[in-house]
């Protein structure tokens, strides 16, 4: 039995589908498409699968996709919570299973028409009580509504506290657009973005401008996972998964917590960090770049400082338009994240991760040898780190 | 309303008692086939007194027009709908007058006609519609207010009388919470504009109960070790009990941080939206709104107090304004 799950896994296949406003076609069909496209990715078939996850808030379940593609017998399923946060938390069930013998073969996924469908931010309510309602009850009556509102509370603060300003959120948004022209599959691409473009977008909620805020569509991407030693037969160069975790501070609440001492740093990324950098035994001067979760752009800025790139509050000194592209010191998002390529909340970010290992990004910097990949800010998260075989 | 003012209001009613709405409304065309011929159709009457046809073999020897039809001749069209905003005619100025008072609510209750006789192809019909009665105010099971009856006399072209008819609206004051659905306006209906509220569990009821039955606002409090918590939750996170009270918070603190909310904007919200943190005195932070306060004075460290709102459906919420 493995003591840590270093390198006790990769990711071999990638599926996706094409990402759009209106996919005309169901959640479940979206679902299937990706996952049936990773499993060919990795030159397998669908009997060879034998373990499936998703997010708690994707609407097909493990068994429907199955039924669909052809999977048959499974030993291991489950679902993973809160949002965005879940993405990397799939891999790491996937890599747990395979590690641990419990599945040689999984499929993560998640597929969503999140533009045509059912949109976030349209509060929530119900009728069942459960914490989770209880919990949103007390910003929802305030009207705090959206994630936008939620997070442009941290980011006002921290802004505040280190002199950031919106043309340093620019950098992160233009930069990522940029890539996105060289991605066909890309929401953006054929609409690049100036400086002026961002400035004379609309604010949203304050101190965020439209221009800050990922898009919504809808899409499926999907990751096979499977063993190095059985990734290595694929048609594919694998992307080792070096180190993966989980991740939730003290005091953590879903997108609001508003209640630690300091609002302007995300301490449950600071503990992913720690623990992903010691599975690895890297550090960030090893990494070469990375798929932050870019939901909205103040959350690169603070992910840079605690994934140790530079010191606190100094994120606004790090970031240019070109220390973040191709040819910088550190390409983000290199298929233009949640921002420009499309919002599939985060699984679309791991996935550009396994490409930037096998060379087949749309904009492939020089040297990759290490990619970090983060999911969800402000909720309970996760981070990977990538490397080749 | 206070007693002399409710006084003056009902005695400013009276005064429409017995006023002509306006000036007579004279009927745009004189009675014809065409029209007739359209509202049998709608109606789904036959008789052959109503139809070139047969009307001949029937007691009138010539073509009448249904007696129902009576007020069809003067009606306005769509004009009619207009004119409750910027009166124009003393009728629109009493509803106008109603409404301003909190009577936003419209029921047509009952009507009531008599007919004098059959109108012939080429009358020609004039009307003339006084106010001529309002209620007490009543309590109904729509809402409180006043029956406002009006009576249209009917004439010919030889100013004789043809019939009359009486008309009888409810306007009232809406519930808590209805107000939209019953000001007839649709957009206003289907947007149904309320605050989202909290679902009553049994971590987090108490404290809005307490907001509205007090006016203070809670911070929850570990019965045992007296650690204080927000927001509510059902254990102790120092010392594990379940056992809690509460304290009133001073109501004064200071903006964490903020946001001014403009997108999207959802029904039951004034935007821009300012969304605050507010760290109390007592040391808990918890979220809320600020209000007597134009955004762009808003601002990190600005010291704030509580006030108890209380929207029109009786709801009551702790938002905070600047302090001194």
């Amino acid at each position: 039995m493995p003591t840590t799950l270093r390198n006790e896994a990769a990711i071999a296949g990638i599926g996706q589908t094409k990402y759009s406003k209106n996919s005309g076609v169901s959640e479940l069909s979206l679902a299937t498409e990706a996952v049936r496209a990773a499993i060919l990715d990795a030159g397998l078939q669908p009997s060879d699968v034998d373990g499936l996850v998703t997010f708690t808030m994707d609407s097909s379940d493990e068994v429907e996709v199955a039924r669909n593609v052809g999977i048959g017998e499974m030993t291991m399923f489950s679902q993973i919570n809160y949002g965005g946060g879940a993405a990397v938390g799939l891999v790491h069930q996937a890599v747990m299973a395979v590690a641990t013998g419990s599945a040689k073969n999984v499929v993560v996924y998640r597929a969503l028409n999140g533009r045509s469908g059912q949109r976030m931010g349209q509060g929530v309510s119900g009728q069942i009580i459960t914490s989770d309602l209880i919990h949103w009850s007390w910003y929802m009556p305030f009207g705090l509504l959206t994630p936008a509102s939620w997070i442009a509370l941290q980011a006002q603060l921290y802004m505040h506290q280190y002199g950031a300003t919106s043309e340093h959120l620019a950098h992160v948004a233009i930069t990522q657009r940029a890539h996105a022209q060289n991605n066909p599959n890309a929401a953006m691409c054929g609409r690049p973005m100036t400086m002026d473009d961002y400035m004379a977008s609309r604010l949203i909620c304050e101190p965020l401008r439209l221009f800050d805020c990922c898009q919504e569509d809808d899409g499926g991407c999907a990751l096979l996972i499977t063993s190095p030693e059985r990734a290595k037969d694929g048609p594919h160069p694998p992307a080792i998964i070096r180190g993966v975790t989980q991740a939730s501070f003290t005091g953590q609440e879903q997108m609001t917590s508003f209640y630690r001492p300091d609002l302007a740093s995300l301490p449950e990324m600071e503990l992913a960090a720690k623990i992903v950098y010691e599975q690895a035994g890297l550090g960030p001067d090893d990494i070469d770049a990375t798929c932050f979760y870019d939901a909205f752009t103040p959350e690169v800025l603070m992910q840079l400082e605690a994934f140790g790139f530079c010191g606190r509050g100094e994120a606004k000194d790090f970031v240019t338009e070109d220390s973040l592209s191709v040819n910088g010191r550190l390409p983000n998002n290199t298929h233009g994240g949640l921002l420009s390529e499309a919002y599939i909340h985060g699984v679309n970010n791991i996935a550009e991760g396994a490409r930037l290992i096998r060379g087949s990004s749309p904009n492939q910097p020089a040297k990759v040898d290490h990619v970090l990949v983060t999911s969800g800010v402000g909720v309970p998260t996760g981070a990977l780190i990538l490397g080749k075989p | 309303m206070n007693e002399e003012q409710k006084k003056a209001f009902e005695a400013e009613l009276r005064a429409y008692v017995g006023k002509a709405i306006g000036p007579p409304v004279v009927a745009r065309d004189p009675v014809n086939l065409p029209m007739i011929r359209q509202w049998c159709d709608a109606m789904g009457e036959t008789h052959p007194a109503y139809s070139d046809e047969g009307a001949g073999e029937t007691l009138h020897g010539q073509v009448v027009a249904p007696p129902t039809m009576l007020q069809a001749w003067i009606m306005e069209g769509w004009a009619m709908h207009e004119g409750y905003d910027e009166p124009r005619d003393e009728q629109h100025r009493l509803h106008k007058l109603l409404t301003e008072a909190g009577y936003t609510g419209v029921l047509g209750t009952n009507t009531e006609e008599h007919y004098d006789r059959y109108l012939k192809l080429g009358d020609v019909v004039t009307a003339v519609t006084t106010i001529d009665e309002i209620s007490e105010e009543k309590a109904t099971g729509a809402g409180i207010g006043y029956f406002v009856t009006t009576r249209t006399v009917f004439e010919d072209q030889e100013g004789e009388s043809l019939g009359w008819m009486s008309f009888r609206v409810l306007k009232f004051k809406p519930p808590a919470g209805q107000q939209a659905a019953a000001s007839g306006d649709e957009a206003a209906i289907s947007t149904a504009p309320t605050r989202m509220k909290p679902p009553a569990g049994h971590d987090n009821a108490w404290w809005w109960q307490k907001i509205a039955d007090e006016d203070v606002l809670p911070i929850q409090r570990c019965a045992d070790c007296q650690k204080l918590r927000h927001p509510p939750r059902p254990m102790c996170d120092a010392c594990g009990s379940q056992r809690f009270d509460s304290v009133a918070a001073s109501g004064r603190g200071t903006v964490h941080t903020f946001t001014v909310i403009h997108y999207p904007q959802v029904p039951g919200y004034d935007y821009p939206l300012v969304s605050i943190i507010v760290d109390l005195e007592e040391g808990e932070r918890m979220v809320s709104t600020l209000v007597d306060c134009k955004p762009e004075d808003c601002r990190i460290g600005l010291p704030v107090a509580v006030v108890i709102h209380e929207d029109e459906d009786g709801f009551k919420i702790p938002f905070f304004r600047p302090a001194g």
